[in-house]
């Protein structure tokens, strides 16, 4: 093998296109033996495809990836294993409540005239296990264990298959900091024995901490390859998002002149809010007729802060008060009767109810709150569907079609509507915007600042800072589920908000 | 063009009906046809008297069972414990009704109280511990049936009181008194879910019981009503099945009706994961099954050997009815030169 560079992984012009979608364009990605390579993105920008397609899930249109000088082509995750390449997902993939033996060894069981030999078998995990400095019992089933150790275990596993190249795959989201110094630990010594690492995180600090290198990619495009070392944060945050430094000083003075308003009254206040291990205590206000940006990466605890707000996740520390009035949400439903709404960032999970009609899915929040017996005649429903549906300019074929047959963006338009007819105090909107087309998103802004005028307070959150420094009279800038800056006026800039998230203090 | 203007009406409730429908009318017109008799109808001493109405009384407690049934079921839930609740609900009734002095109305309210406790704790089960529903209400449908025993001291209670036998033996303006029953019940759930909000409520949690919980329905007191109503027809169903033979008989009183009861729902058109519901489906799915059963008997196949033409009925109506086999029948005819 001509090893003149010491590349373990070539990636070289791969693509990939879902219908509809180019998840992938051209890419290059070359991970060096005994490296950490970090790679970054946005939600969206191609990570887990490009890791999909490496590891067998995806097929590929075009591209060739080479291990170790040898040209491969997965066609399953048992193909990539049998290559070289093992993958630690997020969610531990392993199998609960089998043994941790089993685990390591499972689908490559020691066996002899087809039984398993149980004692080489614990014999052969020990010693994977040794690689990641842990001692536990093989026997036991892997659920009992933390999250953590299954972590590890299934690190293990990867290294007992020989792998070449580990993939991590958000390993530390839900990890505390000891176990993730633990993880490093580890991580540092595969890579001192040669070992190429991928990681994917959103956590910034643990990039720096960790990694050799960084890939960007944006939009499916390689974006560019750097040293962590010669990488500012501010800089990466930037690559990251998609705007120049030069291009993002330019903010639209025009758009930011509802800013100096007269005083707002105040609606809804949090102190010290926020629950252990979940969103760091935080302040933060909003005023009637004022629009709130909530800002960060993905996983910045964002959503998380809405949840808490809404009800759905309970609040351990802090309090929330409304108008003065000390309040404690136990349900969404609580939540709603003091005029709270919220249209959730998966639309599909937790916002709409698929198979349910239009008509059905805007009065349902209504009705709910009126109660079983208060029922809304089926002309009052059909009114107020039809009204939503001109005022939001939804695309249906009429109040009866089942939502599931519309389109993301009426979808979200739906949802809305849902909302509106309540005619909330604090309208809380976790991505309104994603994944619907360009014309919906412009619709949505707007509709965002004419509520906005007439006194409704809105808490807006989204990737797009464009977005968020175009609506926002405020901003709160999250950072690893913690409140990282607050930019009011003419502070908020996109470079303002992407220094507060790279963790630089503003003007420096 | 046809198919271009059946589009928007397939959301009306009637279009989940072609289906359950046809298949009904396609075994009627079997027997009219094979046969003989089978559609006499009789007035004899002020009552109707006939094939027909044998089935829609004999098909009551299905009928019954399937409306609970079908409320379950749009939760993506499913009661298996409705058998027993009728075994227990019978064994209550024909104890109390054998003690002394004792008002009919009483007896009925308790067996009808003790079925609807069945039903709370099938809810409990579900929506406070968290049991996947089959589990949950698998425990009642073994259970169910030692406690009925209990009540009825292992014996099979006999009685004679007139009130009682007449629930599931007399008539009323010329029709059996079940049929009125199960007629009546369809009434008042019909008007409970559709004329209400609740029926909207039960579909969205079915569908999606996050999004509903986000929208502020509370979607445990929603599922928690919907087995307690189960319980309730279960035990309605239990009173008439033992007022039919005038004793409660612990170990067979709606045995497997459960099984009737989930397949008439599903023949209904409602689907097991759960959205929306059909009510006159399920009757209509109920009523299948029982044609189906009095079919067999009336052409004399023998008891051990009817589930057989019966299982392969119900399979037809369940492939009729599931769009992948339809589009792959039609695909089928398409691809076959003309």
């Amino acid at each position: 093998m001509g090893d003149e560079t010491t590349a373990l992984l070539e990636i070289r012009k791969l693509s990939k296109s879902f219908p509809g979608v180019r998840a992938l364009e051209e890419v290059d990605f070359t991970v060096r033996r005994g490296e950490v390579h970090a790679l970054m993105g946005e939600n969206g920008a191609g990570k887990s495809t490009l890791i999909k397609v490496l590891t067998g899930v995806h097929g590929r249109d075009g591209g060739t990836v080479r291990l170790d000088g040898v040209e491969i082509h997965a066609h399953s995750p048992k193909e990539a294993e049998a290559a070289g390449i093992s993958t630690v997902y997020q969610e531990v993939n392993l199998i609960p409540y089998l043994s941790v033996a089993e685990n390591i060894c499972l689908g490559r069981q020691p066996t002899r005239l087809g039984l398993i030999r149980w004692g080489a078998m614990a014999e052969r995990a020990r010693a994977a296990l040794a690689r990641v400095d842990l001692k536990i019992d093989v026997s036991q089933p892997l659920s009992s264990y933390s999250i953590a150790v299954q972590q590890l275990v299934a690190i293990a596993r990867a290294l007992d298959i020989s792998a070449k190249l580990l993939i991590l795959d958000e390993p530390t989201s839900s990890l505390d900091e000891k176990e993730v110094a633990e993880l490093f630990k580890v991580i540092r010594k595969l890579r001192a024995a040669g070992m190429g690492v991928v990681i994917v995180t959103h956590f910034l600090e643990q990039v720096y901490s960790i990694s050799d290198r960084i890939t960007v990619l944006r939009d499916g495009k390689l974006v560019g390859e750097y040293e962590t070392s010669k990488l500012p944060r501010m800089e990466l945050v930037s690559k990251m998002i998609g705007r120049a430094l030069a291009q993002m000083q330019k903010v639209e003075a025009e758009a930011k002149q509802a800013q100096v308003e007269e005083k707002r009254e105040l609606l809804l206040e949090l102190r010290q809010f926020g629950r252990p291990g979940w969103v760091a205590p935080l302040d933060m206000s909003i005023a009637k007729g004022e629009v709130v940006g909530l800002a960060g990466l993905l996983g910045s605890g964002r959503t998380e802060t809405a949840r808490l707000i809404f009800g759905v996740d309970h609040a351990k520390n802090g309090e929330m008060r409304l108008s003065e009035k000390r309040v404690l949400f136990k349900s969404p439903r609580e939540a709603i009767r003091e005029g709270f709404a919220f249209t959730p960032e998966n639309r599909k999970v937790e916002g709409i109810i698929p198979h349910l009609s239009v008509r059905e899915n805007i009065v349902l929040a209504l009705q709910a709150k009126q109660g079983v017996t208060r029922t809304l005649s089926r002309k009052q429903q059909i009114d107020i569907a039809e009204e939503f549906i001109k005022l939001l300019g939804i695309s249906t074929t009429g109040p009866e079609q089942p939502v599931v047959n519309l389109s993301g963006g009426n979808q979200q338009k739906v949802l809305l509507a849902r909302w509106l007819v309540m005619q909330p105090r604090l309208l809380i909107l976790d991505e309104p915007t994603r994944g619907i087309d360009v014309g919906a998103k412009a619709e949505i802004e707007k509709l965002i600042q004419s509520l906005r005028a007439k006194g409704m307070a809105i808490l807006f959150i989204s990737s797009e800072l464009e977005e968020v420094v175009r609506g926002c009279q405020k901003v709160i800038v999250l950072r690893d589920r913690a409140k990282a800056g607050e930019l009011a006026g003419d502070q908020i800039t996109e470079e303002a908000i992407m220094q507060t998230i790279a963790g630089h203090p503003h003007g420096t | 063009m046809a198919r271009e203007r059946l589009q928007p009406s397939k959301n009306a409730w009637w279009f989940s009906l072609i289906w359950p429908v046809a298949a009904l009318a396609l075994l009627l017109l079997f027997n009219l046809l094979f046969t003989p008799g089978f559609f006499h109808i009789e007035f004899r001493e002020g009552y109707l008297y006939g094939t027909l109405i044998d089935i829609l009384n004999h098909g009551s407690k299905v009928i019954l069972l399937s409306l609970g049934m079908a409320l379950v079921i749009a939760t993506a839930g499913v009661d298996l414990s409705v058998g027993a609740v009728m075994a227990i609900a019978g064994s209550v009734a024909a104890q109390l009704i054998n003690r002394p002095n004792t008002p009919l109305g009483a007896v009925i309210a308790a067996a009808l109280v003790v079925a609807v406790i069945c039903g709370c704790w099938n809810g409990m089960l579900v929506t406070l511990f968290r049991i996947q529903p089959i589990v949950a209400t698998l425990i009642l449908m073994v259970a169910g049936r030692g406690i009925a025993q209990l009540i009825t001291e292992g014996q099979i209670v006999t009685f004679t009181h007139p009130g009682l036998t007449f629930v599931g033996n007399g008539h009323f303006l010329a029709l059996p008194f079940p049929i009125v029953l199960a007629l009546g019940m369809l009434g008042i759930t019909v008007l409970i879910t559709r004329k209400t909000a609740l029926g909207l409520f039960i579909e969205s949690v079915g569908d999606n019981a996050t999004a509903s919980t986000f929208s502020g329905i509370d979607a445990r007191k929603i599922k928690f009503f919907v087995y307690l109503f189960s319980g309730l027809c279960a035990g309605i169903a239990g009173l008439v099945a033992a007022s039919n033979i005038r004793c409660a008989d612990a170990n067979h009183a709606g045995l497997f009706l459960e099984l009737d009861a989930i397949l008439a729902v599903v023949v209904g058109g409602t689907s097991l994961t759960g959205g929306r519901f059909y009510l006159a489906g399920a009757v209509v799915g109920a009523l299948f099954i029982q044609t189906l059963t009095t079919t067999m008997y009336m052409r004399n196949v023998s008891a051990d050997v009817a589930p057989v033409p019966k299982a392969l009925a119900i399979i037809a109506v369940c492939l009729l009815q599931s769009p992948a086999f339809r589009r792959r029948l039609t695909s089928t005819f398409r691809g076959k030169p003309a």
